[in-house]
């Protein structure tokens, strides 16, 4: 086992200024991204690969395409 | 991605608009826009309407998109304030209510029906091709005159912003949207 870090990125939704109006949920590819309650856009974060689509779309441009750094095991080959 | 029926309700939108020009007693029709999503941010306390059902976004999302007319530039800042989206809300409101006020002075006889769609609350498009006597009372005729006024005005609005800006830039300032997420907020600000 080795232990590596890789930067993955994920959407973030820049929540106070959400309309809620469902255009991110509508073009996620993953169905990772829901409106929560009416009130604005969450991200599952498990589920979310980066693409960026929401972000392109979203007409307040208030999602944002991050990287993270995530750590986790890696099977090495061989 | 499937398609679903209610991916389809642009049709419906684009229908109304287009049947405003043949009589204007169809505008009646649109007050479903505005009951739909109120009750289903009452009931059901989601935006279930903006998110699924609404025809407008739909048809700006298609124009703006796979028509390319829009530019996909983001909206200015002060656009998505919260201070610009409520105070648009509230003057929407104070217009709408005025188109009452006229539509009742006419119910009341004070005043004559005007074959008249007022585009942007100030330009006064002669509208009389579309209107071919009611049944009922002038009055009915006045608020579908009105009514056709606040949706074609909504319209020119929305589609401005949608070539300025991004396709769905309407959604942002939608005085529907910003009324049924407040009706959200506060519906579920106890759980």
């Amino acid at each position: 086992m080795d232990k590596t870090k890789r930067k993955k990125r994920k959407a973030f939704v820049e929540q106070d200024m959400c309309v809620s109006c469902g255009s991110c949920v509508k073009v996620c590819p993953l169905g990772a991204i829901q409106i929560v309650k009416g009130i604005m856009a969450q991200v599952d974060m498990n589920k979310c690969v980066g693409c960026g689509k929401c972000a392109k779309e979203c007409p307040a441009s208030i999602i944002s395409i991050e990287e993270v750094e995530e750590e986790y095991n890696e099977k090495k080959l061989v | 991605m499937k398609k679903n029926w209610y991916d389809y309700l642009w049709i419906v939108s684009l229908t109304y608009l287009i049947l405003g020009f043949f009589n204007i007693l169809f505008a009646w029709l649109g007050l479903l826009c505005f009951f739909i999503p109120l009750l289903i941010s009452i009931i059901k306390g989601n935006k279930g309407y903006c998110n699924r059902y609404c025809g407008r976004g739909q048809l700006f999302g298609l124009l703006g998109g796979r028509f390319g007319l829009s530019r996909k530039k983001d909206i200015p800042h002060w656009m998505k304030s919260k201070w610009f989206r409520y105070g648009f809300l509230i003057f929407f409101f104070i217009m709408f209510f005025q188109m009452l006020w006229n539509t009742y002075f006419v119910f009341a006889g004070a005043d004559n029906l005007k074959q008249t769609v007022t585009l942007l609350w100030t330009f006064k498009l002669p509208w009389n091709w579309a209107y071919h006597g009611t049944f009922f009372h002038p009055g009915v005729a006045q608020f579908a005159f009105g009514f056709y006024s606040v949706m074609m005005t909504s319209t020119v609005l929305g589609f401005f912003t949608m070539v300025l800006f991004k396709p769905r830039s309407w959604c942002v300032y939608c005085p529907m949207g910003t009324m049924t997420q407040l009706i959200c907020k506060v519906r579920n600000r106890k759980e």
